[in-house]
């Protein structure tokens, strides 16, 4: 960014802080996620927790001095749990989105740019895995390849790249007519120029709020892969895999070992949708509430 | 009109060529290749050369594509060797289950949802409003694996009202005389629905309420009631059928994940036994078919709603 341009996007970002500040739900989403992300990363560092070797002898306990939120099925601290299991969803589910935000960017900013029948192909590929039910897709590669952490950012990403790539390609569509597009190109400036400098940057609003909500859906997929069993493995702790065994705490009544994973990715899922919301508002993009 | 049905079909039947494709080059991808993946772990090498070469696998790729869709439009899915049984027939006796399901609670959710979203129009702004698009935001955040586990866990286990495990039964009539082991798992599956068909019911109709033929109906003196079942509903309930067609991909991953909760015996409950097994070829065909009726429910979408509304035109 030249020196010349700062003044002029100043004011621009204080008024999107002020609107986003003015959001009284907004902050609240934002205070409720970093208080997420202090718990389960920091969280750790005071509370200490044996979350590999298994205690039998002290399972199923209920909330008590010791162990707050009570014991698993095998003896794993459940606040603990809950702590390395926040850790491994917040983690998975940010940088899936990420992946998937970049690439869907690129993938959609291209068809935009390039048009005509590069389009339509990308386009109608994009179309075919909009068709296939997310959740089955995924689950077939999850079946294939044994899930890792990092192989499951890859294989949620898959499904999530495909509405960053429609919705650039719709905003590329609009920018590139626009004039000064047209005069990147008539002074020279290459295809390759004129998007990545001239209309991502310009699309940069859109991409942010889509993105917010991409890692929300992708921390619902991945506990929902874990939940099935075909997700993280334990003792690998996920909020998904803490809910996988319970149907029998559920039989028992272990209300424990089912409610607070629960309500964890209930409120995570929350907190990203307001963050979006505000965002959205503050960065003026005009998507369509989900 | 004509054109445009030409066209939307047209463009279906290339994301089924498309979805065909992908599922070959899966097949392909399968660990062992897709003898192993058929005749199991346990088959010999011999085995495997001769089932290859019998099935053509050693002929060149594109033809190999062609005689695979040949057969899948001639009803062949593959072989479950861990069911023992054709897929075809694997998917011919859980799918109408799944459907059954789909269909009772996409009910329930429009009898709940329509309502709401109507109440919610017209308290546009209130405490009701507020309250209504707070829960149902509260039910969309929640998985529906937990939303699952939580009714159960209050309504089978502390209040004992209901039996806490899907029906089990060979036929619908089996199913259906269980009646009150469904309420949860249709329960479930609606709420998560409920969520995002009361949020469009609820701008659709706060849309038809600011037309000008709603000021008009009520300056020639038709009660507020009236406008609005006579004509506010019926306009706003067109674009309810597109949203039908589109939430299928979403109510079928609804359901895999009801009926895992619940151990019904449907479709999606097949599909995760068989994930957990490894029975690729029942994934792959199930992955088939539900690709292709998602494909044909939005196709079927749009056709509704350009015969329901003729102002419709393409």
């Amino acid at each position: 960014m030249t020196t010349a341009a700062l003044p002029a996007r100043r004011p621009g970002f204080r008024a999107a802080a002020r609107i986003f500040l003015e959001h009284r739900l907004a902050v609240g989403g934002a205070v409720l996620l970093l208080l997420f992300v202090a718990f389960c990363f920091l969280g750790p560092l005071v509370y200490h927790t044996e979350q590999v070797a298994t205690n039998l002898a002290g399972a199923d306990l209920p909330p008590g001095p010791g162990h707050p939120l009570g014991t698993d099925d095998v003896g794993y601290d459940e606040l603990g749990r809950l702590m390395a299991g926040g850790r491994t969803s917040l983690e998975i589910g940010v940088a899936a989105a990420l992946l998937a935000t970049v690439f869907g960017t690129l993938w959609g900013a291209i068809a935009g740019y390039v048009g005509g029948f590069a389009d339509a192909v990308m386009m109608r590929i994009v179309d075919t895995f909009l068709a296939i039910p997310t959740l089955f897709f995924l689950l077939i590669l999850a079946a294939i390849f044994t899930p890792t952490v990092s192989l499951l950012i890859v294989v949620v990403s898959f499904g999530a790249w495909l509405s960053p790539a429609r919705l650039v390609r719709g905003e590329t569509l609009s920018l590139r007519t626009r004039e000064y597009v047209q005069a990147v190109r008539m002074m020279g400036g290459g295809g390759r120029r004129a998007v990545l400098r001239h209309v991502l940057p310009n699309a940069v609003g859109t991409i942010v709020v889509n993105a917010t909500f991409q890692v929300a859906d992708a921390i619902l997929l991945v506990a929902s892969l874990s939940y099935l069993g075909l997700g993280i493995a334990p003792p690998h702790a996920d909020w998904g895999n803490m809910l996988a065994g319970g149907a029998d705490a559920v039989q028992n009544g272990y209300w424990w070992l089912i409610l607070p994973p629960g309500f964890a990715i209930m409120l995570v899922v929350v907190a990203f949708n307001l963050l979006g919301d505000a965002l959205r508002d503050a960065l003026e993009v005009r998507l369509r509430r989900r | 009109m004509t054109g445009f049905l030409v066209r939307r079909a047209m463009q279906a039947l290339v994301v089924v060529v498309l979805v065909a494709v992908l599922t070959f080059v899966l097949l392909q991808l399968l660990p062992g290749g897709p003898a192993r993946a058929i005749l199991g772990p346990k088959a010999t090498a011999l085995q495997i050369r001769t089932y290859l070469h019998d099935n053509g696998y050693d002929r060149p790729l594109p033809a190999r594509f062609l005689a695979w869709a040949g057969r899948v439009l001639h009803g062949d899915l593959g072989y479950s060797y861990k069911l023992n049984q054709p897929v075809t027939e694997v998917i011919a006796e859980h799918l109408p289950k799944t459907i059954l399901l789909m269909a009772l609670s996409t009910a329930v959710a429009l009898l709940v949802a329509l309502p709401l979203g109507v109440y919610q129009a017209r308290n546009r702004g209130r405490a009701g409003d507020h309250l209504a698009t707070g829960v149902s935001f509260a039910f969309y955040a929640m998985p529906s694996f937990f939303l699952g586990e939580v009714l159960v866990l209050v309504f089978a286990v502390q209040l004992q009202w209901l039996p806490p495990v899907a029906p089990n039964g060979d036929s619908i009539g089996e199913i259906l005389a269980q009646a009150p082991s469904l309420v949860l798992p249709v329960l479930t599956l609606a709420l998560v629905t409920v969520a995002s068909f009361s949020r469009y019911a609820r701008s659709s109709v706060m849309e038809n309420l600011s037309q000008d033929y709603v000021r008009t109906a009520l300056a020639g003196g038709a009660s507020g009631r009236q406008v609005l079942t006579r004509h506010v509903l019926r306009n706003s309930l067109v674009p309810i059928v597109t949203l039908l067609g589109l939430s299928l991909p979403s109510l079928f991953a609804g359901a895999l994940i009801t009926e895992s909760v619940f151990n019904y015996p449907g479709m999606g409950f097949t599909f995760i036994q068989g994930a957990q097994v490894h029975d690729y070829p029942l994934l792959l065909g199930i992955g088939l078919v539900v690709a292709v009726a998602t494909v044909a429910g939005s196709l079927l979408a749009d056709l509704g709603y350009a015969v329901l509304d003729p102002r419709v035109k393409y």
